[in-house]
């Protein structure tokens, strides 16, 4: 697999207090990468800084073998990725506006962009949605909503920052499976952030574990839950007898 | 009651007999009026947003004059407006005192704190992660701006007729840098002030109901704006 971003050396501070601390990263191309970590430990920090929606104090971010800044000039890369947040952070219009804005802000062709739309309001089940107000929605519309924003982009890099955790389980095991087979079809790579062990081991291929701002470990999910080193082992352990109630 | 009645009559009798004079002083507040909430508003939100968006040392004490300037008393502006444009001011040489652009001046002056300190307001009250969403989307700097002005928009639309009804209602400014001149620069307010100090009541309630009309007809149309269903 092809190397798409790295971090190296990369460490956040704010308030003299070290938030990340990264001297290695790698996010692989078509990889379905999950990252747990206790509140705070710095997840939602390490997907800004991937995403080159945060600079970094210090290190480097390399997209494709080449280092790159988050600054201004980064948005041609960032427009290469897509982010969706916890809260579904929805437009004050409707839904179908909502879907196409990220390609309207890239001044897509207007014949491409009612094709998409129509693509992934259908793929998301939320085509009956697409005259109303999103403001208006459900959580579990809202988010719907959120993804196919998202992935009407056909990012490079998907990032998902807890975007079910606001959800109620049977509405979030519904959306965690279309998702799965959206992001199946489409082998997009997808850096996953979540704080639920369930939606973690349904969802991705791969873990990372971090605490502290550190990332503790990191390989394939199902390694990584079953023989958790002596760092993650504590936290991934009080997950897996919260299971097996 | 005698009086009211007398002057909702008065009021009817000038405007539809088609008097010159009433429709030269409209003309002149509309003329002077829009111009000033113009500038204001063209001036007064990419400032406003700037403050409402940016961190920077001495932003607070910037904000605390904005805030002080929302409050500002119009014969204040006035008079020192006045000392400006005097023949012997530093900006004497203009020739501006006692015409309708010190007028314009003078209700810049007042109105323009207001927009930009509700658009300030407005702007700083954005979720951070809403800012974070709309860099994520990919936006460029101006369309984030733009697309914050939309989501903005009631705030926005409020505070450009919150400077609306300060520059509509503003008449010691007026009378001050303006000298209340008969068809050069007299408008509804200074004029209403004049009529009553000469004991011409229902010519006072005509000029009254002929500036409510104003008011109304103008805010109707930036209220309709306001609420106005938007598609991005």
């Amino acid at each position: 697999m092809k190397k798409i971003l790295q971090l190296q050396e990369v460490k956040v501070i704010a308030k003299k207090q070290t938030l990340l601390d990264v001297p290695e990263f790698t996010l692989q191309q078509g990889d379905l990468l999950g990252v747990i970590g206790p509140n705070g430990a710095g997840k939602s920090t390490l997907l800004k800084v991937l995403s080159f929606l945060q600079a970094p104090n210090e290190g480097r971010v390399v997209y494709k073998g080449e280092e790159k800044h988050a600054n201004t000039l980064s948005l041609d890369i960032r427009r290469r990725f897509a982010v969706a947040m916890q809260q579904p952070l929805l437009f004050d219009t409707n839904v179908q506006q909502n879907v196409v804005l990220g390609l309207k802000l890239r001044k897509e062709n207007k014949k491409i962009i009612n094709e998409k739309v129509d693509y992934w309001l259908n793929k998301f089940q939320i085509d009956h949605l697409a005259k109303k107000n999103a403001l208006s929605l459900s959580g579990g519309e809202a988010q719907r909503v959120n993804l196919a924003r998202a992935l009407i982009l056909e990012p490079e890099v998907l990032f998902l920052d807890e975007p079910f955790s606001a959800l109620d389980f049977p509405t979030k095991a519904q959306l965690i499976q279309d998702l799965k087979e959206i992001l199946n079809d489409t082998s997009t790579t997808t850096f996953f952030v979540s704080h639920d062990l369930l939606e973690i081991k349904h969802l991705t291929k791969s873990l990372a574990v971090i605490m502290n701002g550190n990332v503790e470990q990191i390989g394939y999910t199902k390694e990584v839950i079953d023989q958790p080193n002596q760092a993650v082992a504590p936290f991934l352990n009080k997950w897996k007898e919260l299971y097996t109630l | 009651m005698n009086l009211f009645i007398e002057g909702i009559l008065k009021a009817i009798e000038m405007i539809l007999s088609g008097d010159r004079e009433i429709f030269k002083i409209t003309y002149t507040t509309l003329q002077v009026c829009l111009t000033a909430i113009f500038i204001s508003t063209l001036i007064g939100i990419p400032f406003g947003v700037f403050l409402g968006l940016n961190s920077f040392p001495g932003k607070k004490i910037v904000l605390v004059f904005v805030n002080i300037g929302m409050g500002l008393p119009p014969v204040v502006a006035g008079l020192y407006i006045t000392m400006l444009l005097w023949r012997s001011g530093p900006l004497g040489h203009l020739g501006l005192l006692y015409t309708t652009h010190a007028i314009v001046i003078a209700q810049v002056l007042v109105s323009l704190p207001i927009i930009i300190g509700l658009t300030s307001a407005a702007f700083q009250q954005m979720d951070s992660k809403m800012l974070m969403q709309i860099k994520a989307l990919g936006a460029t700097r101006f369309q984030k701006v733009g697309l914050l002005l939309r989501e903005t928009k009631l705030a926005i639309m409020a505070a450009i007729m919150a400077g609306l009804g300060r520059v509509l209602a503003e008449v010691g400014a007026a009378m001050m840098v303006g000298g209340n001149i008969k068809g050069d620069t007299r408008i509804l307010t200074t004029s209403m002030v004049m009529e009553v100090s000469q004991g011409n009541f229902d010519v006072a309630i005509a000029l009254s109901f002929i500036l409510m009309t104003l008011a109304f007809i103008i805010t109707f149309i930036l209220t309709s704006l306001q609420q106005r269903k938007q598609l991005v």
